[in-house]
């Protein structure tokens, strides 16, 4: 059968397509500025979320943004240094923000009675299932992220990479570092709702990072960013499809792959 | 309550593993490397259901999976530290693989794969047999020896990197051996906290204690004392609540002393 024959597969492309945008370009900043471990940390805070929701019985949609966005406040606070980023705080504070979320959620599970995702999908996820509602909430998050990255981009991209700089010309770093943990708990809360809370840190992470060992143009490199992620999504989703095996396994192999291919090329620069 | 063996057990165990994570955690805090500390412990899952798969000892697997993946994030670091999207590509795959194996391994056994992944992503402190113990304390020995024998030049190699480079400190070989000890800590610890959660007792006590304290020696005392006390008075509370998972208990406990340490330096500059 073809790709295309059922609607599901349709609801999938298009969910993936606009996640593997979407990550494109927050994953971009995201490992410019080195926050890796902060993104993963967001995503896992989809965990909690949606297991609370479940068990106050509110919209698992509710619950997926409210426990990103407290946890993108908590790291901006707890990290916060003398000057700029202290990385040893930042590092402890979400290492213990991502274990609460864990905990917090592992226990929710465990007293709700009622029927919720298994465990395997909430944590790894499944492109099966998608509805026509989430791929218009989806596209509705996503368009909300582009206008912030078009709107404070700029100034984002002098803060991060020269803060000091930035801070000097006016620039206001200690109100851009929170707002962007907080659009990147927005875009990793929308996607972890069908890639599940591990993997959706793998579309974030891998095409960024492996755009930027092959150019340090911005334009170029966000181009290349989304044209990675976007050739990772459609690949796994035809190959889970035809293959049966896990959608997750294949998004981080392919993009995996992407890493060491790039690091190869620009090694050899 | 101490009556019963299995919190005998766990408290034995659970007061190891307490003692090796905050030493560990302390130089892991230190060193900006919780990142790391958390790629390890994911990647301990994948280990256990590789093993699983392959149908030998899964400790066997736990321990060659985090320390194979220390080795590779020495070899790929720099002089200092890895480099934050390199661990999070490495991991996010090896998080991959775990996902295809329990599939596998799922599909091979009819299902009754639920139990084994839930066990080792979130710990099972009540259900340690007295071998299993005895094992976790030997094992927690050997961390805690390897610390105190390195901690004075990692200290060094930590603070002042390049100054301890010139005066012939192995920087790069400490830092390796550093990973290794934290990747056996990781793997020791997913026994009774779970993969999810032994970052926990690496970072938050540590965290607590780094915002306390700049220095050392005490910042290390007071890391290994809060994470025994996260233990023991997290093991209590899941005993006197029986709906309340263990794991749970005692990562809430590490998690409330670590915002008490940062409610009570509010406002200090770090």
């Amino acid at each position: 059968m073809g790709l295309f024959a059922y609607p599901f597969m349709v609801n999938a492309l298009e969910a993936g397509t606009i996640v593997a945008l979407m990550a494109a370009v927050a994953g971009w900043f995201m490992v410019l500025r080195r926050q890796s471990f902060a993104g993963h940390t967001l995503a896992v805070m989809s965990f909690p979320g949606a297991s609370g929701a479940a068990l106050a019985g509110i919209p698992l949609a509710l619950g997926y943004f409210g426990s990103c966005s407290i946890a993108a406040i908590a790291i901006a606070a707890g990290s916060r240094g003398r000057m700029g980023r202290n990385r040893q705080q930042e590092s402890a504070v979400i290492g213990t923000v991502q274990v609460a979320g864990f905990a917090l959620g592992f226990l929710f599970l465990s007293l709700y009675s009622g029927v919720l995702e298994s465990l395997e999908t909430l944590l790894f996820g499944s492109f099966l299932g998608i509805t026509q509602d989430q791929v218009l909430t989806l596209l509705a998050v996503a368009a909300g992220v582009a206008v912030f990255f078009v709107l404070v981009g700029r100034p984002l991209l002098y803060a991060s990479i020269d803060p000091a700089a930035a801070q000097a010309r006016g620039v206001p770093v200690r109100l851009l570092e929170p707002a962007f943990l907080l659009v990147l708990g927005l875009a990793v809360a929308a996607t972890a709702q069908i890639t599940g809370v591990l993997l959706v840190f793998a579309l974030l992470v891998a095409p960024a990072a492996a755009a930027q060992r092959l150019t340090a143009r911005v334009g170029a490199g966000l181009a290349l960013t989304a044209a990675i992620g976007l050739a990772v999504t459609w690949l796994a989703l035809s190959l889970s499809y035809y293959t049966d095996y896990p959608i997750g396994f294949f998004i981080t192999s392919l993009g995996f792959a992407a890493y060491v291919v790039a690091h190869g090329i620009g090694r050899r620069r | 309550m101490l009556a019963q063996e299995f919190i005998r057990n766990a408290l034995v165990a659970g007061s190891a593993i307490a003692i090796a994570s905050g030493a560990v955690g302390y130089f892991v805090v230190l060193r900006a490397q919780v990142f790391a500390g958390d790629a390890l412990s994911h990647v301990a899952f994948t280990g256990v259901l590789a093993a699983a798969l392959a149908g030998i000892d899964l400790r066997v697997g736990l321990f060659a999976a985090t320390i194979a993946v220390a080795l590779l994030f020495a070899a790929l670091g720099d002089r200092i530290r890895v480099d934050d999207a390199a661990i999070g590509v490495v991991f996010a795959w090896v998080l991959g693989l775990g996902v295809l194996f329990l599939y596998l391994f799922s599909r091979g056994s009819g299902g009754s794969n639920g139990a084994i992944a839930a066990r080792t992503l979130f710990g099972s402190i009540f259900s340690l047999s007295g071998h299993q113990t005895e094992l976790a304390a030997v094992i927690a020995a050997l961390v805690v020896a390897g610390i105190a024998g390195i901690s004075r030049p990692l200290l060094f190699a930590t603070i002042a990197p390049d100054s301890a480079a010139a005066r012939g400190v192995p920087v790069g070989a400490l830092g390796a051996a550093f990973l290794i000890l934290l990747a056996i800590d990781a793997a020791e610890a997913t026994q009774a906290v779970g993969a999810l959660l032994l970052l926990g007792l690496i970072a938050a006590p540590a965290g607590a204690a780094m915002r306390l304290t700049a220095e050392p020696r005490l910042g290390l005392a007071i890391s290994v004392a809060a994470a025994l006390a996260s233990i023991w008075v997290g093991v209590a509370l899941a005993y006197a609540a029986p709906s309340l998972p263990p794991s749970s208990a005692i990562i809430g406990v590490a998690v409330a002393i670590y915002i008490a340490a940062f409610a009570a330096t509010w406002g200090k500059a770090f």
